[in-house]
């Protein structure tokens, strides 16, 4: 176990005029950890998610970032240079709309050649390669390579755009609804590779997520949230087996079974 | 002799908030240990709260009050109060469960399920494989089976493949829900030997087995669960 978590969150609120997107919301985040959050449409899980990744300013709070030299930067303090540079190499972000991740009319090769070569990778054939290494790891054919996201299928376009996000070696990961448009087989296909990449490239991730199951099979450790406040936080496992809160009782009563 | 396992004045109860917030008490005042070597098994009738014991022991249900002491590393681990980090790293590195049923991933193998906590120790996944496919061969589970995802599997399969999982690793302490509960009388005794094994090996082992054979042969001592349920203390 590492000592020094990689994000520390401290009173995060955001509000929309008088109306409540989250309220004071503080947490840890450790290298290695899968944080899912939870609720219902409108709970407020998204405007985190945003307000966390810098995607959005909160209205009040702070979220202080580990970087790579080991000091800790407070992200709302940043420049905005700064802050597109850590968006582009050292994190990602998967949309629950790939086309919001994508570049739809450039072929799935540039699409991930594009992070590499941002962070300063100029040899073709070796961009090459590495795309070309990393669309066979998200199950994408090869002999796809030249092709536009425009000609995939939604489980390849969110498969390519996974690849995009993972190939710069980020150490955080936001993820929207990452299965949330998808048909159930193909979604079981993602989470599994999601699963295995977080394993094997020691990633930390904040999934949101609407979907239980989703939260069960790749989280650590969840955050209930309702109206805005998060009303339940543990192990996925405990806030799952032995919800305390109404809602989450709630919640976990409607799953439906197979 | 060591006692790496200590649970000592716990209280638990759950509150139905959808049924208008009624409260059922589980289990009230639990105090036992478990040492080394030794093979404790949870006795008592259904619905007197054996699982839900070992549920909180392994994190899976809270604790209202009360302390669970688990010598982790060489410091003591109160899972009651302990944050979801340590709680995940006491079950990689220390403690193991076998439930009754196997929570299954879309897939993943039968022997990479089984492989898979070796993996998160650190221990390369050939070697990994290689204990998982020895434990599998002991456990007589088909190895035309061994490639694919246990989701289809029979229930007793999938228990053997739940056993294995659980038995891979050299966790000094180890929960066990019904392990043979769908298994024959075969495999009963694989598993009975099995269990021998860890004890010999220093395993603080805890269970709940309703097969009278199977638990005749593992339990060193039982411990009777009414004793901690709140409704004979009401009916007393």
């Amino acid at each position: 176990m590492t000592d020094t978590p990689l994000l520390k969150v401290s009173g995060v609120s955001k509000f929309y005029g008088s109306r409540i997107g989250c309220k004071d919301v503080s947490f840890e985040l450790w290298p290695g950890e899968v944080l899912a959050i939870v609720g219902e449409s409108g709970s407020g899980k998204t405007t985190l998610l945003n307000c966390l990744s810098t995607r959005l300013m909160p209205t009040a709070g702070s979220v202080e970032y580990r970087m790579r030299d080991g000091n800790f930067r407070d992200l709302y303090h940043m420049s905005e240079a700064e802050r597109r540079f850590l968006m582009r190499t050292d994190w990602g972000f998967v949309h629950q709309n790939p086309a919001d991740g994508l570049r739809m009319t450039v072929s799935a090769g540039a699409n991930v050649g594009e992070r590499l070569m941002a962070v300063g990778d100029r040899h073709y054939g070796k961009i090459r390669d590495t795309a070309s290494d990393w669309l066979t790891r998200v199950e994408i054919g090869t002999d796809r390579i030249d092709d536009q996201p425009r000609a995939f299928s939604g489980g390849m376009r969110q498969r390519l755009q996974i690849a995009r996000n993972l190939v710069t070696g980020p150490r955080l990961v936001f993820m929207d609804e990452p299965t949330g448009g998808l048909d159930v087989s193909v979604q079981a296909r993602l989470l599994d590779l999601v699963r295995g990449l977080v394993n094997d490239l020691g990633l930390s991730a904040i999934v949101v997520t609407h979907d239980l199951a989703v939260a069960r099979l790749l989280s650590h450790r969840m955050m209930v949230m309702k109206d805005g406040h998060v009303i339940e936080h543990g192990l996925t496992d405990r806030v799952l087996d032995d919800p305390r809160e109404p809602y989450t009782q709630l919640l976990v009563s409607s799953i439906l079974q197979v | 002799m060591a006692t790496p396992l200590v649970v000592s004045e716990v209280f638990k109860s759950f509150t139905m908030h959808l049924r208008d917030g009624i409260k059922l008490p589980v289990v009230n005042d639990v105090n036992f240990s478990v040492a080394s070597g030794e093979c404790v098994v949870l006795g008592g009738p259904s619905g007197i709260g054996k699982s839900s014991i070992l549920k909180m022991l392994y994190g899976n249900y809270a604790v209202d009050a009360g302390q669970i002491l688990i010598d982790h590393k060489d410091r003591l681990v109160d899972i009651a109060r302990a944050d979801p980090r340590t709680v995940l790293d006491v079950r990689r590195h220390t403690l193991g469960y076998v439930s009754q049923f196997l929570r299954t991933v879309p897939r993943v193998s039968a022997l990479d399920v089984v492989a898979e906590p070796l993996v998160a120790r650190g221990i390369a996944a050939p070697e990994a494989r290689e204990k998982a496919a020895e434990l599998l061969t002991k456990l007589n589970l088909p190895q035309e089976l061994w490639t694919l995802p246990p989701a289809t599997f029979s229930g007793g399969e999938q228990q053997r493949v739940n056993i294995a999982r659980g038995f891979i690793t050299s966790h000094r302490i180890l929960l066990l829900d019904e392990p043979t509960a769908s298994l024959d009388a075969t495999n009963r005794r694989v598993v009975v030997d099995m269990i021998a094994d860890k004890k010999r090996e220093g395993v603080a082992l805890l269970g709940i087995f309703h097969d009278e054979e199977v638990r005749e042969a593992v339990a060193d001592r039982i411990l009777d669960v009414s004793q901690f349920s709140p409704r004979k203390a009401v009916a007393a």
